[in-house]
Order: C-alpha cells, then structure tokens, then sequence
C-alpha cells in the first residue's frame, strides 16, 4: 500500500494554525464581553476599553509565540 | 501551487513568496560601518523626529497653543488620559515623560513600516522590540524592590490575600512565572511579532501584485494580481492601525507594570 496522505513543506504553518485556535477563541470571548459590557454600561466606555484591550494583549500574546516560533526554530 | 504553475508557467520560473530574507539589510553602501543598516538608519531617525517634534511643539509653549503645540498637546493629554492616569493613579503624572517618549518612539518606529522608500518597521528587529522592554522591565524590578522591599514584592506577587489555602500551591508558581519570565518576554515579542508578521504580510501580497501584474502578465493571472494589488493597499491601512494599537498597547502595559510595582494593593 502506497502513501495515502502526505503534507509537505513546512510543519510549522499547521503549528501556527493549531495555536492560533486557542487565542482566536480567547479575542472573540474578550471582546464580545466587552461589547456588552458597553452596551450594558455605555458610562464606563473608558475604563471597560482599557481592560478589553489589555486582555487582547494579554491573550494574543499567545498567537504571536506560535507565530515566532517556526522561524526561531528553522 | 499547481494554480501558481499554471499562472505563471511561462518563464518556468514560479511565483517565491517572500520570507524572512526581506528583513536581512547589509551596511548601507559598500565601506560603510558595519552597524550602519537601514535599521538602525530608521531608528536614528525615529529619535531625531520625536526629538524635533517635541521641540517645535513645547520648547516656547504659549497659553493659547498654535500649530504644532496643538498637536502635542493631544498626544500629551492622550497618554496622560488613556494610559498613565488610568493605569498608574494619582502620581502617574510624574510617569509622564517617560511613558509619552516611549509612545511615541514605538510609534514612529513602527509607522516607519507603511512610509514610503523606509517602509521597514524598526522593531520587525527584535533587538529594538527587547531594549524598551528591558527598560520597562529593570525599571519594574527596581520600582517593586524600592517600593515594597525584595520579600515584601515576591509576597505579594506570589500570595496575594483573600485567596483559599490550596489555591496558592497552583497559584505562587504560575505568578511567580508569568511575572519574572514571562512579562518582560512578551512584552517585547507582542511588539516584535505584530511589527514582523505585519510587513511580511504587506510584502506578500505586493509581490503577488507585482509578479502577476508586471513581471509575468497573463490573462488569467491579472485578476490574481489586482486582487494581490488591492490587498497590499487593504493591509497597509490596517498595519497603519495595528502599529498605534501596538505602541498604545506597548506603553499601556508599561505603565501597568509601573503602576503594579508602586501599589501593590490594586
């Protein structure tokens, strides 16, 4: 029996794309809580886009180690 | 890559996607110092242009401010408002030159990347992404241990109060980690890697346009080059957008830690 599937070139665009579903889960949840927060409490507009962006920091951090990493390591 | 041999079959040779080689700059004429690189030409500059603006706007401030002290005056109030005040307290004002010369040395780094001719991202380098983040960071260390003494900052980083017993098994290591290590690490590949995966993006999808439009014209080919095209326009305004939201970012979580090390309490 032959080869039945075979991926080529390089592995780690499917490593990128395996950690960046983690941290696309963890924006989409930060700002749509974030929405409606605003929506809830449109007053507290500045103090609630602060903490929204800080966890878009936080987590995107994440994506962006998985980004760096394929080249650091070929 | 079948539908890019077929595109651009031609010639034989294939549409290359650009890599990591668009970022490797030699000295920038033939004798020149061996550290005289388009990065740091862009840095220089960068100082030179932050340094200049600032000059023009507040070295003779007037009461009623005209032209460029207009300008200054919204960033100053800007970091002030959104960054420092919010983030450090009361005495964040006294944070203020630090905290607005980092803004706007990330800023006009990274806007260097969508300005014509330069069009290269100073921190798309990581070692000027890691010197403003070690600067943050030793001054973090040294803010906490002034502050709250070298066992009084491991105390509170590791257990702070109002927490169950057995949570703090979990907890002491995870802080003591994500404090030490890996702030000041993601600190700087946060901007690094927005600033690299940025211009790599914009450089793809020009020489998309570029290949298909120019170099190998074919019928079939040019709806793949004007999309290459207009994708290149796309993506250059949102890197305009991502590279303040990164230097808005860079100094806000800067400040945090700051304003963290000062009072520990909240």
């Amino acid at each position: 029996m032959g080869v039945l599937a075979e991926v080529t070139g390089n592995v780690g665009s499917i490593a990128y794309g395996l950690a960046a579903i983690g941290p696309g889960i963890g924006v989409g949840i930060i700002f749509g809580q974030g929405v409606q927060a605003i929506a809830r409490q449109p007053e507290l507009y500045n103090t609630i886009r602060q903490n929204m962006l800080l966890g878009f920091a936080l987590t995107e951090a994440l994506a962006l180690i998985g980004f760096v990493v394929p080249f650091v390591h070929s | 890559m079948i539908a890019r041999q077929l595109l651009a079959a031609e010639g034989g040779n294939e549409f290359q996607a650009p890599g990591t080689e668009i970022f490797d700059w030699g000295p920038l004429w033939d004798g020149a110092p061996s550290w005289l690189t388009k990065p740091t030409l862009i840095v220089a500059l960068s100082v030179i242009i932050v340094c200049g603006f600032f000059w023009a706007a507040f070295s003779k401030p007037k009461l009623v401010p005209r032209g460029v002290q207009n300008i200054g005056e919204v960033g100053y109030l800007f970091v002030r408002d959104q960054v420092a005040r919010p983030m450090i307290g009361k005495d964040g004002d006294k944070w203020m030159p630090f905290l607005l010369s980092t803004f706007f040395f990330i800023l006009v780094m990274n806007l260097m990347g969508v300005i014509p001719v330069l069009q290269l991202p100073a921190p798309s380098h990581i070692a000027f992404a890691i010197v403003p983040a070690a600067v943050v960071y030793v001054l973090m260390v040294f803010l906490s241990i002034k502050h709250q003494g070298l066992g009084g900052w491991f105390k509170n980083m590791m257990f702070p109060p109002g927490l169950p017993a057995w949570l703090y098994i979990i907890l002491a290591p995870i802080e003591l980690l994500s404090t030490v290590i890996l702030r000041p690490f993601t600190h700087a590949v946060r901007l690094f890697a927005n600033m690299f995966a940025g211009h790599l993006l914009i450089a793809f999808f020009a020489s998309v346009g570029y290949w298909f439009l120019i170099e190998k014209l074919t019928p079939l080919g040019s709806g793949l080059g004007v999309l290459g095209f207009v994708m290149s326009v796309v993506m250059t305004g949102f890197e305009i957008f991502v590279q303040a939201l990164q230097a808005f970012i860079f100094t806000l979580l800067a400040a945090s830690y700051i304003g963290g090390a000062l009072h520990p309490d909240h």
